[in-house]
């Protein structure tokens, strides 16, 4: 199917430009929690990405009935329900995934970039294009989610899914873990460390210094 | 239709509300045997782990009605409680929760590895950020650990998280919870520090929390038992 020009902008805008961790500053509370390792990293983004595509659609769809009043209290509730969806599926059909990940599966519900991409991009849009955004949103944050557990789970346990790959001769010469890698800082340093480097990429983003 | 009428907002909250709430039961409720029998699977893995035995899944069921012969509720001066043996799911000793102020008593597995009995026992406790739980398999002198099992629910991974990994675990085969004749369980202290009066292992670095933890879990969960393992160390 041919995409449009503007749905293409919402698909393909978060993973880059518009990402919703490096550029707009949202959900770096869970992109800190979860990506001590690299296998919940990759779990999270891909709950978050189903959570955020079908609850756009679901928003956008009722979009012309819901009350402005309760809106938020709409998007919350449908938010709820669907991560609480996700979590007993997981809980049936995937139940060490969804072990290690027990509290950061509820915890989407507050994860900033659904509430902000529903209020933001679902609540003015048809189905189709919300849930383009909803994917391109989901894989923006995940992929910053996976490169941060790619690093911490490299450089903290030498290990990457569980399977060390340091070899034990680099231990035997004095090479060690860094153990600062498993604290909650680093995450944030390295979320600085691929913003410094998106930005210096990227000119438009700067701003006027003047 | 005016959409900013009270009247509307509030059939529209309630009809929402009806919804969500049919569609998340029915949601329990078709899913809810799949996860019962993931939740016993999963309680036979851990039993197999504090055995030593890593089963997958899908040959739990079978490992576990292989080895563990018998399993039961002891009173808390350690005798077993008549007609509430079985192995089964359904059984007491099976379905009684540790946190069950109204349990009949507490659950004992006995399993047999290699021609000798093994005594698991349950224990839980409290981690940095919600409940830790495990399973000590005991040998039949009752102080020697045979093996032990930990996980939890939400602690932090990559630090107290690491008290469920087997080079965790593996500290504890070879310990003695009973010294010269009283009942001390394992300590866990600072990788480094040591302990005069009874058996240690080291605790996870940056997991101070959980493995302090896990060292009350020891001392408290394993302590309710303490009548049962000493009249089998008083047997052998």
């Amino acid at each position: 199917m041919a995409l449009s020009n503007k749905t293409k902008a919402a698909l393909l805008g978060p993973l880059n430009k518009n990402n919703p961790v490096i550029v707009q500053v949202l959900g770096i509370c869970s992109a800190l929690a979860v990506t001590s390792k690299l296998e919940p990293s990759l779990v999270m983004a891909v709950a978050v990405t189903v959570v955020l595509a079908l609850a756009n659609v679901i928003i956008s769809m009722l979009r012309k009935t819901i009350p402005n009043r309760i809106r938020i209290i709409v998007q919350l509730v449908v938010i709820a329900a669907l991560v609480t969806i996700v979590s007993e599926v997981l809980k049936a059909y995937a139940y060490d995934v969804n072990k290690q990940l027990s509290v950061f599966v509820g915890l989407i519900v507050t994860n900033c970039i659904l509430m902000g991409r529903l209020e933001a991009f679902a609540l003015g849009n048809g189905p189709w294009p919300s849930f383009l955004d909803g994917i391109g949103n989901g894989l923006g944050y995940g992929w910053i989610l996976v490169v941060v557990g790619f690093f911490r789970e490299l450089l903290g346990s030498g290990e990457l899914l569980g399977y060390r790959v340091i070899p034990q001769f680099m231990y035997d010469a004095g090479y060690a873990n860094n153990g600062l890698m498993m604290l909650a800082p680093m995450a944030l340093l390295l979320v600085a460390v691929i913003i410094w480097v998106h930005r210096a990429r990227n000119r438009e983003l700067y701003e006027e210094t003047n | 239709m005016n959409r900013e009428n009270s009247g509307y907002t509030i059939i529209y909250a309630s009809i929402m509300v009806v919804i969500v709430a049919l569609g998340l039961a029915f949601t329990h409720q078709a899913l809810n045997e799949r996860q019962t029998a993931n939740v016993n699977t999963d309680k036979m893995q851990q039993i197999l782990r504090s055995l030593n035995i890593d089963a997958s899944a899908a040959e739990a069921q079978t490992k576990y009605d292989e080895l563990v012969k018998n399993a039961y509720l002891i009173n808390s001066d350690g005798t077993k409680i008549e007609g509430s043996e079985g192995t089964t799911p359904d059984d007491p000793a099976f379905s009684t929760e540790l946190d069950d102020e109204d349990a009949a008593g507490l659950p004992v597995y006995e399993a047999e590895i290699d021609g000798s009995m093994k005594y698991i026992l349950p224990m839980d406790g409290a981690g940095l950020w919600g409940p830790i739980w495990g399973y000590l398999a005991v040998e039949a002198d009752g102080s020697t650990i045979f093996g032990a099992e930990f996980d939890h629910q939400g602690e932090t991974p990559g630090l107290g998280a690491e008290i469920a990994t087997p080079s965790f675990k593996k500290q504890f085969i070879g310990k003695e919870l009973i010294k010269e004749g009283t009942f001390k369980s394992v300590a866990v202290v600072k990788p480094g520090q040591t302990t005069s009066d009874r058996d240690y292992v080291d605790g996870i670095s940056g997991g101070t929390i959980t493995s302090k933890g896990v060292d009350a879990m020891l001392l408290n969960s394993v302590g309710d038992y303490m009548d049962f393992l000493m009249n089998l160390n008083a047997a052998n």
